[in-house]
């Protein structure tokens, strides 16, 4: 069956991404997969933070309301769906979706996969005594340099635990830290049987991944070129990918939405986070982005093909997240006349009362909002009729007072400092914690012999 | 550089001559901000920023890649980053460019408004290059 395609479609971008997008892939035409993509790099610290304070918590809470929404029509249009809510707690994840199951009254045709081995907080020490510096992949510095303060540690699985899940019949796959590519990757593999070391193949599944991943930024979302004329985003299609058996697919989505699937939209998704174009590396293989070939097929399709791959590394990249500080913003808003000066002339009376007050940070950082925040000197001249101007500072500091005191010294500026100043009735700051990333690398055997895939739940035993 | 009419992202678009370059048949080039050649999106990696500039029409690519230097980006964001590389796709029309250290710490320790380096994107469409008067004609909104 060459003319054969299977369907993935991206139902979250992100953990906090539109929330409608699932129901309506799920809804709005034929799919096979939903791929659900939650982890940032800092967002395992988030739930490592959550799990210490509550064990069953840990996970993407909001993806068990919305898989409560979306499983019956998951049920019964046989949608399996892939995504790595699961944070530092897939098994909490994976049972509170059983749950769910079982109270709509598809406990027995619900069959959960669980992969776990990604989580490597509890063997840090172990790993460093054997000889696993874990450096920082950007500094070179080892990780004993900051072991105490680390708060989450988490290898980067690729698509194996889940293509073994899902042929051990798991309608939905829930992981840690698994790449996004991986949850995209996985059910292609699985469907067409794919050799893992096929690297073209996996190059393949891993640049329709990439595409997919941030949801709609690939549909129309964030696209500069032409975005006036993009139509519809009240109610975007979020993208979808049908894979083809001999590696090539076309980037779609459902009649009807909103949103524009084109040449322009999906290359700017490509080029997104991206390093050497030549050389993506996942735990699944290398992709060549130079040699992907893009074809508007028809309106909303987009065909890919040519890509070429390499062999993976014997390496696995791990995300460590450590704690670092404490940091504060705060704003205030100038109004004409003069806006600009009055805003300047708030920033100079604030810094010297932080110097009076003898408190130290690693960084005070001042934008006037309306003139500079996001370009910096290359933003020209300010206007000197502009009608207002946000003063935006921020500081750091390893330190929670001088941060808390910081936060403080901004309302009285409102009486006490330059006129026309308004925009204060958030009230202060919130003081929040630095949680820092710290990238490495590992031996992938060190990984892969403590990855597990269980099948949970419709008499699948667990 | 020479006469310029300066716009700050305004409607008037920035065309002046551009002194001693591309001198030919056909004239002067003249200076055309990348706004009206190209498009772009960028992205973070730690403390580096990503832009991807992609030629408008594939027609614009071979000047982007002639003019769109890793030196002249990094000129243009001089004070802002430590060093900038240049990647080529002209599968993509696109260049792929490396900012590093432009994010202030990056992720969740950068104090700035555009920690994830979201924008910079549009901070490099701000820079001028030369081309063919006849190319900037075209390009430009009349």
């Amino acid at each position: 069956m060459s003319d054969r395609v299977v369907r993935i479609a991206a139902g979250q971008g992100f953990w906090g991404d539109w929330l409608e997008a699932p129901v309506r892939q799920v809804r709005g035409g034929p799919i096979d997969y939903l791929m659900m993509d939650y982890l940032a790099e800092v967002t395992m610290s988030i739930m490592q933070k959550q799990k210490s304070r509550d064990p069953r918590a840990g996970y993407a809470r909001d993806f068990v309301p919305l898989m409560e929404r979306i499983l019956p029509d998951v049920v019964e249009r046989g949608i399996r769906v892939t995504s790595n809510a699961g944070g530092v707690n897939p098994r909490g994840c994976a049972e509170a979706v059983l749950e769910v199951a079982g109270r709509l009254g598809l406990g027995d045709r619900v069959r959960v996969g669980l992969v776990t081995g990604d989580d490597i907080l509890g063997r840090l020490d172990e790993l460093i005594a054997r000889g696993h510096p874990l450096a920082d992949m950007e500094t070179g510095r080892p990780l004993a340099e900051i072991r105490d303060r680390v708060l989450a540690a988490n290898a980067y699985l690729g698509m194996g635990p889940i293509v073994e899940a899902l042929r051990g019949g798991a309608d939905v796959v829930v992981t840690g830290r698994v790449t996004d590519t991986g949850l995209t990757l996985g059910p292609i593999f699985h469907e067409f049987g794919w050799s893992p070391e096929d690297w073209d193949k996996v190059a393949a599944g891993t640049v329709a991944g990439h595409i997919i991943e941030c949801g709609a930024q690939a549909s129309g979302g964030n696209l500069l070129k032409g975005w006036r004329s993009v139509k519809g985003m009240a109610d975007p299609g979020f993208p979808i990918v049908e894979a083809s058996p001999d590696g090539t697919f076309v980037v779609t989505k459902h009649p009807g939405t909103g949103g524009v699937v084109s040449v322009a939209s999906v290359t700017e998704q490509l080029v997104y986070e991206m390093g050497d174009p030549r050389s993506y590396i996942t735990p699944d293989g290398v992709a060549d982005f130079t040699t992907i070939r893009l074809r508007q097929a028809g309106r909303d399709r987009v065909r890919v093909s040519g890509i070429r791959g390499s062999p993976r590394t014997p390496m696995l990249k791990v995300s460590i997240a450590y704690f670092y500080g404490y940091k504060a913003v705060g704003t205030l808003v100038y109004a004409w006349p003069e806006a600009y000066d009055k805003a300047r002339a708030a920033d100079r009376i604030l810094r010297q009362r932080l110097a009076d007050l003898g408190l130290e940070f690693e960084q005070i950082l001042t934008e006037f909002v309306g003139v500079d925040a996001t370009h910096g000197r290359l933003s020209g001249k300010p206007d000197p009729d502009a009608p207002e101007v946000q003063l935006r500072i921020g500081v750091r500091a390893p330190e929670k007072a001088p941060v808390e005191r910081f936060t403080r010294e901004l309302a009285p500026l409102v009486l006490t400092g330059p006129p026309s100043v308004t925009g204060f009735a958030g009230g202060r700051p919130a003081v929040e914690e630095v949680v820092a990333y710290w990238p490495a690398l590992i031996d992938r055997g060190e990984i892969e012999r403590h990855v597990k895939v269980e099948i949970l739940g419709a008499g699948g035993g667990g | 550089m020479a006469t310029r009419r300066t716009s700050k992202g305004g409607r008037r678009p920035s065309a002046g001559r551009a002194k001693g370059r591309g001198r030919s048949a056909a004239g002067r080039a003249r200076m055309v901000q990348l706004r009206w050649l190209a498009h772009a999106r960028s992205g973070d990696k730690g403390n580096t920023a990503n832009v991807g500039l992609i030629a408008l029409e594939p027609e614009l690519y071979p000047v982007l890649v002639r003019e769109v230097t890793a030196a002249r980006v990094a000129r243009h964001f001089r004070g802002m980053v430590s060093g900038v590389e240049r990647f080529e796709l002209p599968n993509l029309g696109a260049l792929n460019f490396l900012l590093h250290d432009a994010l202030d710490g990056g992720g969740t320790i950068s104090l700035k408004t555009d920690a994830q380096g979201k924008v910079y994107s549009t901070a490099l469409l701000r820079l001028e290059i030369p081309v063919p008067p006849a190319l900037a004609r075209r390009v430009l909104p009349r």
